[in-house]
């Protein structure tokens, strides 16, 4: 085994897989199309639901790239490109949104102007929440994403050819500067999108929540993508358990982190009992929504959590595959369950519809879409990396 | 072969412990670690300056068992301190704190959470330290040989121990030396050496250190904390009982309740400082046994000194007060309950209230209690046959 050798041999992914997604995508767009002129609504906030889920995915993915360069991990870096991939989705974000702009009406409570005249909670917060400063925040927040997105994966690409150190460097720089921006836009994104379908409602931490969900989403998509690749001989040969256990400790621990935040919120407002906190919760500890408000807690918590928590279960493969479809499930019931009650808010119950299946569908395309584009054009392992060797040389003990 | 170690053996120096040999870099020792293991050693050992990767996989080291006793311990504090919470909180003391039910789970999950980790964290040191290190070990034969001053600071050891079954001393040099270590040592159990404790320097030292931690100890509590600004604490800027306060005009320092303020729990009487109400209040006891049981206990309190045992007005005190009219008179009898309640509350002629030391409750079963003697002490023939048909029923029963 020569030191320069990467163990990695590029190969084309079979053309079934982008099949599968293009039909996927079709799929989810024509049923949604179809989806929105039977129940314009409740496809509205379906695609709200699936739009959030695509938002958490994709700039957590870029998140993951910042995180990898700033801590200077080395055992990540063999597929850092992975995280590059599916983070290209993020200048697209502001096309997926164009919809959604245009039926902010029927979302949003607090595009009324008449009701929030009438308001006076709405009144003090209309500064903020009001249609024109919130579709420049839309434009100015993805605009930033994808600014760092082009910077980290232009140096990332061109290190593919060159091996230039410099760039690693560069990015350094850059990932340094994106966490506090991603920080405070990720925040206003989730408070934008999610949290002010209940324009009424105070939280101080729902921005964080939000982190703790888009992370572990994207850890789960990562780590989905290494194992599957790396079972078909499409990544570096000389991955190990060593890095199968490193990711799934990372996603175990971010299992525990939206625990631990999950809970704080709902401590918090459930011991101070204010009637203008509590309310959100017991919107979804009513009519129907409490079981899903039970389920959450057990499979997004307490299953991963005993699922994840020995070595052999980090190291199996089989384990994690099966772990990291589980939790990109639960993320988004996650999501559905954060933005669905407030469509229900009016006394209608927990209902489900089948449209609401049929946007994550199309998303799940979109993304299986996205990849085999990027396979088919760059490299799967980012090969002119000098921390490459370091991270495939990666040892625990 | 293992050798017993004897007496003998110690004194004479001459027992081997094992044979080391020092490598000069990393590469050396993990060679040197895998070829030992190859041969079939198991009590062998690695000392570097710093953790070497790798180095578990090539000393053929099983995964350590300490997890199972940071799971085990961990949820046994899991289990307990739920119980105990739940039995201090619900069962045996069960307090209202907050509005909140006796059985408040998200209040005892911080808890939960903390001695969880707390015991597990406890149980992954200790169990580390006792179970798998053997410790404690005050004098192992390896501390301040050459061997580990060289391992400190710049080279790599490896020791293989006597008491390994295939050892054998010349075939263990033999093998260090094919591996190209060029400082290889026998290292020998290390001669005992008794050291009298009780030396009489010693005893003046501790005798010194107890005399002057005592006195500093009482020259701290009896003197330094009676001097300003220590004064232990009894200088406080919070107005104690009885105080006179410089805030408030009137200089009371205790404030009296706003006028009309109920006491919790308490019901005003509506006819207090009348001389003969018009109307009284119905009795709402029922004359059970356990009312007449307390009326009787109060009565015999409160009221028997001056009316005496039976209610006719035979005071036990000799004339220290002035007798009270009996209460068998027509006029008592005819008393409603309310009028006699009244009484109580109120005071008649000389006799005082008794509102202070009776309870609401206390004062009507002392009213059902006078009914008693006033019924008992008035009794007719009638009442004579009644209780002759309750006797016969019981003796037919």
């Amino acid at each position: 085994m020569s030191r320069n050798n990467t163990g990695y041999i590029r190969k084309e992914l079979p053309g079934s897989v982008a099949r599968i997604g293009y039909l996927l995508f079709a799929a989810g767009l024509i049923l949604g199309i179809i989806g929105y002129l039977i129940e314009p609504v409740r496809a509205s906030y379906s695609y709200l639901t699936a739009f959030m889920f695509l938002v958490s995915i994709g700039v957590g993915s870029l998140f993951l790239v910042a995180l990898e360069y700033i801590t200077g991990a080395e055992w990540s870096t063999p597929f850092r490109r992975l995280s590059e991939f599916v983070a290209s989705s993020v200048p697209l974000f502001i096309i997926f949104a164009i919809p959604l702009l245009l039926s902010m009406h029927s979302l949003f409570h607090w595009t009324h102007t008449e009701v929030v005249k009438e308001d006076p909670v709405l009144t003090t917060k209309s500064p903020y929440l009001n249609t024109t400063f919130f579709i420049i925040r839309v434009v100015v927040i993805f605009g930033v994403w994808t600014l760092f997105y082009y910077l980290f994966t232009r140096n990332s690409l061109k290190q593919d050819d060159t091996g230039d150190q410099k760039l690693t460097k560069k990015n350094i720089v850059l990932s340094g500067i994106f966490i506090p921006v991603f920080a405070i836009t990720v925040t206003l994104t989730s408070i934008d999108w999610l949290m002010s379908l209940e324009p009424h409602w105070y939280s101080t931490i729902f921005g964080v929540y939000y982190f703790s969900g888009a992370t572990l989403g994207a850890l789960a998509v990562l780590t989905l993508m290494v194992v599957l690749l790396k079972e078909n001989g499409y990544l570096s040969s000389r991955l190990t358990n060593d890095h199968y256990y490193s990711l799934g400790t990372l996603l175990f621990a971010f299992i525990c982190f939206w625990g631990y935040i999950a809970f704080s919120q709902y401590m918090l407002i459930w011991y101070a009992n204010l009637p203008e906190e509590n309310f959100w919760f017991l919107h979804r500890w009513e009519n129907g929504w409490q079981y899903l408000s039970i389920i959450l807690i057990f499979t997004h918590f307490i299953v991963p959590f005993g699922a994840l928590l020995s070595y052999p279960a980090k190291t199996n493969p089989k384990r994690l595959k099966f772990m990291s479809i589980w939790i990109i499930i639960v993320h988004y019931i996650d999501i559905y369950w954060l933005s669905m009650p407030n469509l229900q808010a009016n006394g209608h119950g927990f209902v489900i519809s089948w449209v609401d299946f049929v946007f994550p569908v199309g998303i799940i395309g979109f993304l299986i879409v996205l990849f085999s584009l990027k396979a088919k054009k760059h490299n799967l392992v980012p090969v002119g990396d000098p921390k490459l060797q370091k991270g495939l040389n990666f040892t625990l003990h | 072969m293992l050798n017993p170690l004897t007496m003998e053996d110690i004194l004479n120096n001459n027992r081997l412990y094992g044979i080391t040999a020092l490598f000069d870099t990393p590469d050396e020792i993990i060679h040197a670690a895998k070829e030992v293991a190859k041969a079939g050693y198991k009590k062998f050992d690695v000392n570097t300056p710093y953790p070497v990767h790798g180095m578990d996989r090539s000393m053929g080291l099983r995964r350590s068992l300490v997890g199972y006793v940071t799971t085990f311990l961990g949820f046994s504090a899991t289990a307990f301190i739920l119980l105990f919470m739940f039995w201090t909180m619900s069962i045996d003391y069960p307090m209202v704190i907050g509005g909140k039910p006796y059985f408040a789970l998200p209040a005892f999950i911080p808890i939960t959470f903390e001695t969880t980790v707390l015991l597990g964290g406890i149980a992954t040191v200790v169990g580390l330290i006792a179970l798998f290190s053997s410790l404690p070990y005050n004098n192992h034969p390896l501390h301040d040989t050459d061997y580990m001053r060289a391992v400190s600071s710049d080279k790599y050891g490896i020791v293989i121990e006597s008491e390994d079954p295939l050892f054998d001393e010349e075939k263990v040099k033999e093998l260090f030396a094919k591996l190209g270590s060029k400082k290889i040592h026998s290292v020998f159990y290390p001669e005992e050496t008794q050291i009298p404790v009780f030396q009489p320097r010693y005893i003046v030292f501790l005798i010194v250190t107890a005399i002057a931690v005592s006195a500093l100890t009482y020259v701290t509590l009896n003197k330094v904390l009676f001097i300003e600004p220590f004064s232990w604490m009894m200088e406080q800027d919070k107005v104690t009982p009885q105080e006179k306060s410089s805030f408030f005009s009137d200089s009371y320092g205790m404030r009296t309740p706003v006028e009309g303020t109920v006491a919790r729990g308490f019901i005003p009487y509506p006819y207090k400082g009348m001389a003969a109400p018009t109307e009284t209040l119905p009795n709402p006891l029922l004359p059970t046994k356990e009312v007449l049981e307390l009326g009787k206990k109060k009565y015999l309190t409160y009221c028997s000194p001056c009316h005496g045992n039976f209610a006719d007005g035979d005071s036990r005190l000799r004339g220290q007060f002035p007798n009270p009219p009996t209460l068998h008179s027509q006029r008592a009898r005819d008393f409603s309950d309310g009028m006699i309640y009244h009484i109580i509350v109120n005071g008649q002629n000389i006799m005082p209230s008794y509102e202070s030391q009776t309870t609401v409750e206390e004062r009507w079963a002392i009213v059902h209690y006078i009914r008693a003697l006033q019924r008992a002490k008035n009794a007719k023939l009638d009442d004579l046959q009644e209780v002759n048909k309750e006797i016969q029923l019981n003796v037919e029963e």
